[in-house]
């Protein structure tokens, strides 16, 4: 089953499907307002919420715009009182941050799994290595604009090598048009091209698990979709203890 | 013969002028993450790259996808089978379509798209049309991340970043059935400046 067109996006329904999971977002809105009015929270997954949730347009370019707008105005008081750069990129550097710690977590719960061997098994952990690169990275990032965010505490379904690899193939495509999402959106020319370089990674790790899901590796076809912050969340949110 | 070589400045090599302190502590702390070090980042930065307008960019990207097409058509003759047949005919329309939506991009931009050159693809086999098909789509992903931080367009560097994730696909799928590095940069994608891109790619170039 290799038909490049059709869609492999994670919905929120499939990535459920796989969390087996029935997290109240009601309730996890509410763990994460703890400690809200501090300037960590302020750059913290709760301060992404509140900025995305404005955020009504599905054009990346226009997301970012208001989802910037709002962060300005709901008091990302951390990245605003970072005069010397754009407050924007901090709110958006710490969501990449966000997103590389669950993936970082995710391979080293896949790791401890023993759950997979040999060829696969270093696969799995050259791609934890990775991202666990772009975490330490994206976090030298944001401290130098800002007040980084605290790493998530992230719950990941392990049950099976099956299940896993589909899970695997889930946020990798999503952390790719994650990236792709943002590229518009960031001001500085250093952080855009960090961006890029950490996104076509995360496009390699997908296809790869794409093909051993026997699955398209371009199942956007020529062109990667992009998803907007306030998608992403959507997504992930079940992931975040 | 217009060839971006004639039509663009060299990217390569600028210094980086009137950094804001907050740019050089930043610089910084990428080199730090050993995740890029300056002469990674400098040609992003400088008065060369704004002499470099959007539709010269994308003629250059125009003149890589236009390589691309053809050197998957090429494929068609090397004696592919498998999965490396049905991925490269797969990946070739891909391209293809790259080809189309970056001739629309430039008209649209007020340019003229590049004529496409003629190309000469040293390959006889599988073997040898995979390996080059790596360093094909490895270049493509330097070429694109190299050159988006210097569009100036918003909506161009959104359609760069949307193929630019098509190559790196690519490029690991190959890498998938060679056996050869899925990530050859490692956890970052180097940017490639344009003379890198064309020191990869331009052999191939006949005319």
């Amino acid at each position: 089953m290799t038909d490049s067109n059709q869609g492999e996006r994670p919905t929120v329904g499939v990535v459920e499907e796989l969390a087996r999971d029935d997290v109240q977002r009601k309730h996890f809105l509410k763990m994460a307002g703890k400690g809200m009015g501090s300037a960590a929270a302020a750059t913290g997954l709760a301060a992404f919420i509140a900025a995305c949730g404005s955020s009504s347009s599905s054009s990346s370019t226009a997301a970012g715009t208001s989802s910037s707008a709002a962060a300005a105005g709901t008091g990302t008081t951390a990245a605003a009182a970072s005069s010397s750069a754009p407050s924007g990129d901090l709110a958006i550097v710490n969501y990449a941050l966000t997103l590389e710690y669950l993936e970082s977590q995710f391979y080293a719960k896949v790791i401890k799994s023993g759950l997979f061997h040999g060829k696969n098994l270093a696969v799995i952990k050259s791609f934890g290595a990775e991202e666990t690169q772009h975490v330490i990275a994206l976090k030298k990032v944001a401290m130098s604009l800002g007040t980084p965010a605290k790493e998530p505490m992230g719950k990941f379904p392990i049950h099976s090598a099956a299940q896993v690899t589909a899970l695997a193939g889930a946020v990798e495509n999503l952390g790719a048009a994650a990236y792709l999402g943002q590229a518009g959106n960031i001001k500085s020319k250093e952080i855009l091209a960090a961006a890029l370089a950490i996104h076509t990674i995360e496009a390699r790790h997908a296809a790869t698990i794409n093909l051993l899901l026997m699955k398209s590796p371009t199942p956007d076809g020529a062109f990667a979709k992009p998803m907007t912050m306030a998608q992403v969340l959507k997504v992930v949110t079940p992931f975040i203890a | 013969m217009n060839t971006p070589e004639n039509t663009s400045p060299e990217l390569a090599g600028v210094e980086v002028h009137g950094m804001t302190r907050s740019g050089f502590i930043l610089k910084g702390a990428l080199a730090a993450g050993a995740a890029y070090g300056a002469s990674a980042v400098a040609p992003f930065v400088g008065s060369a790259l704004a002499a470099s307008t959007d539709v010269d960019i994308l003629n250059f990207a125009l003149t890589l996808e236009y390589l691309e097409t053809a050197f998957y058509e090429k494929g068609k003759t090397v004696g592919l089978s498998g999965q490396a047949k049905s991925l490269a005919k797969s990946f070739g329309d891909e391209e293809a379509e790259h080809v189309a939506a970056l001739m629309k991009a430039i008209t649209a931009s007020g340019g003229k798209p590049v004529k496409k050159p003629m190309f000469v693809f040293p390959v006889k086999d599988q073997k040898s049309f995979l390996k080059l098909a790596y360093v094909l789509e490895n270049t493509g992903v330097g070429a694109y991340n190299g050159a988006g931080p210097a569009l100036k367009s918003k909506a161009l560097l959104a359609a760069a970043g949307s193929i630019v994730q098509i190559e790196a696909r690519h490029a690991a799928s190959i890498a998938l059935l060679t056996g050869m590095s899925i990530t050859p940069n490692g956890a970052f994608d180097k940017p490639l400046t344009k003379k890198q891109v064309l020191a990869a790619a331009g052999p191939l170039i006949k005319s």
